[in-house]
């Protein structure tokens, strides 16, 4: 039976002359922490702008719960149960910590435009419902107490934090997190993989994400996928990748030839 | 409990503006009640000027456009019909101009409709760029609506322009509209659309990236925007009584600019208080002038020095408060604050 929640089929991405991603396939099983690495530039960021639908792939499908969802428009995939986060933060910067939260509830808080105008009830039971619902979860990342803050005067990893909560109020079901551990220290990348560990059993994500940081990578995923120069030179468990020959001389260089 | 007293405070303040309304109105010479006149319509513009320029961060440079439409369609749905076809000197009126008539309500809501309509139109090729591109299209828009006043004579009258405009306009409507507008934009801002439209001003991508169509919230945004600026160009051509193509120059969206930017983009309480500022001081300071004694010496008369002493102002006041006046904070935030702070020392 076949558990994958989002296949990437057979994608080919030019960017002019340039091939960013060459006829890159791949499965993310439901429940997975799946790993996306390689060197700088090898498209993986990419990769994510095709599935959250920035980019419009040259060739080949996305498909995401049995569903084709190839050229999806970015607000549309949310609404499909994707969410993602940024290689730098990328937080509101004029609002505070629980109105970035609230902004993820967006799509899910019901009222008209005339009916805000005009403060109809439904308008307070909604702003009440969702401001309860994105407390809840900032507690749950125990940055409660920051939730009138600032967005923008927190620590980094508390904004990263604040980032990866906001995308969860979009409840999605596949989380996208583009180097989450990025500038943090050993203390906070530890804090973020039990909270990324915890959010995964508590809202049965499934997690595809973007890193650098090998040691973070292979507590976290269960399968990695190695790209370079956009192909595929890898698939399986971290801790083989980073004793292939292949993944090897892409990060440290060829001595074969030397 | 919080809600309720909220809620009184609100009513409260809006019982207050009432009753200064209607104070002034009866009350006030015709010289003073002018210039509250022509704050309240500044006012109703600025503030939705703000809703599109300083909450969606979009800059656009095209309320004139808007402000010209709504003040046409209302000169044309009040002057009666006879009026019409004598007052149309270059050519003869188009018969649909002399079959428009309707009461001063009507008016002003097919002045804002109108405008609205336009936006509509208008957000499909101008939110296709963003930033200063975004300008330069809008900026055409408020061009082409001038020059279309100035050439098609069967419509407006051309370079002369609609005289003898009933003068409806008093300051229960203006006020009151300025009120209204007051209230809609502040519940807009502080509604899910509001985020949004505060996302969309941050960070286009990332709000995209949480379900937020910022098309389409742009959109609302411009088109609530225009209709309350429609809204005001039907009540400024009532008060003025006199509309011409020229008034709607880049000039009036450049006053506009001044006042939101003054006030602190994205603030709507900054909109109203830089509005009285600057329309006010612009009657304010005409003692500067006429001949000033200063210590028994005589400065004599410089005609326009108010205008010098104006944008001296202006500068001061951009250095020492480089967001506006309010940033993007309304009053009720600024009285929350001073109230948490005493409590703290």
């Amino acid at each position: 039976m076949s558990t994958s929640l989002l296949e990437i089929r057979n994608i080919t991405m030019q960017f002019g002359g340039v091939t960013a991603i060459d006829d890159l396939s791949f499965k993310v099983d439901t429940g997975d922490i799946y790993g996306l690495i390689g060197p700088n530039g090898a498209g993986k960021t990419t990769i994510f702008n095709i599935i959250t639908g920035n980019y419009y792939p040259t060739k080949g499908e996305i498909y995401f719960d049995d569903n084709d969802i190839t050229g999806t428009k970015p607000n549309h995939i949310v609404t499909k149960g994707i969410a993602r986060t940024f290689q730098n933060i990328r937080l509101f910067k004029s609002m505070s910590v629980l109105e970035n939260i609230m902004i993820g509830f967006h799509q899910r808080t019901n009222y008209s435009y005339p009916e805000a105008i005009l403060r109809f009830p439904r308008y307070f039971q909604n702003e009440k419902r969702i401001k309860t619902e994105a407390m809840g979860i900032l507690e749950e990342f125990g940055i409660a107490d920051y939730a009138n803050n600032a967005a923008t005067a927190l620590s980094y990893g508390n904004q990263r934090k604040v980032e990866i909560a906001r995308a969860l109020a979009t409840q999605p079901k596949l989380l996208l997190l583009d180097e989450p551990a990025a500038g943090m220290n050993p203390i906070e990348t530890e804090d973020l993989s039990n909270i990324i560990h915890k959010i995964k059993k508590d809202y049965d994500l499934t997690v595809l994400l973007i890193e650098h940081d090998m040691k973070f990578v292979n507590a976290m995923c269960n399968k990695v996928t190695v790209l370079d120069y956009g192909e595929m030179i890898f698939e399986g468990k971290p801790a083989d990748a980073i004793v292939d020959e292949k993944v090897v001389s892409a990060y440290l260089g060829d001595f074969t030839h030397a | 409990m919080k809600i309720l007293s909220n809620i009184i405070v609100k009513l409260l303040l809006i019982l207050a503006a009432i009753l200064f309304i209607s104070y002034s109105q009866q009350s006030l010479d015709s010289y003073t009640l002018g210039i509250l006149n022509n704050i309240g319509i500044f006012a109703i513009l600025a503030l939705s000027y703000n809703l599109i320029n300083g909450v969606t961060g979009q800059f656009s440079l095209e309320p004139n456009g808007f402000v010209a439409i709504g003040a046409y369609m209302t000169a044309i749905l009040l002057i009666p019909a006879d009026t019409k076809s004598d007052m149309y000197a270059l050519v003869d009126p188009a018969p649909v101009i002399l079959h428009m008539h309707s009461g001063f309500l009507m008016a002003l809501i097919f002045s804002g409709l109108a405008a609205m309509l336009v936006a509509m139109l208008l957000s499909f090729p101008v939110f296709r760029v963003r930033g200063d591109y975004l300008a330069i299209v809008t900026l055409g828009f408020g061009f082409i609506i001038r020059i279309f006043a100035m050439n098609s004579p069967a419509y407006t009258n051309g370079a002369m322009g609609l005289n003898d405009i009933p003068d409806s306009a008093n300051f229960l409507w203006i006020g009151g509209i300025a009120v209204v507008t007051f209230v809609v934009m502040l519940n807009v801002i502080s509604s899910k659309f509001g985020r949004a439209m505060k996302a969309v001003r941050d960070d286009e991508d990332a709000a995209a990236a949480m379900g937020i169509n910022t098309f389409k919230i742009k959109t609302t945004a411009f088109m609530t925007s225009a209709f309350f600026e429609g809204v005001g160009g039907g009540l400024l051509a009532s008060f003025l009584t006199t509309i011409s193509p020229d008034q709607f120059s880049f000039l009036m969206t450049f006053q506009l600019l001044i006042i939101i930017v003054l006030g602190g983009l994205g603030s709507m309480s900054g909109a109203l208080l830089a509005t009285i500022l600057v329309m006010g001081s612009m009657e304010w300071l005409r003692f500067l002038d006429s001949d000033i004694v200063i210590f028994g010496h005589h400065t004599g008369a410089h005609p326009g020095m108010r205008m010098v002493i104006f944008a001296v102002l202006l500068i001061i006041m951009m250095l020492f408060a480089r967001r506006g006046l309010f940033g993007d904070q309304e009053f009720g935030d600024l009285i929350k604050k001073l109230f948490s702070r005493r409590r703290n020392s």
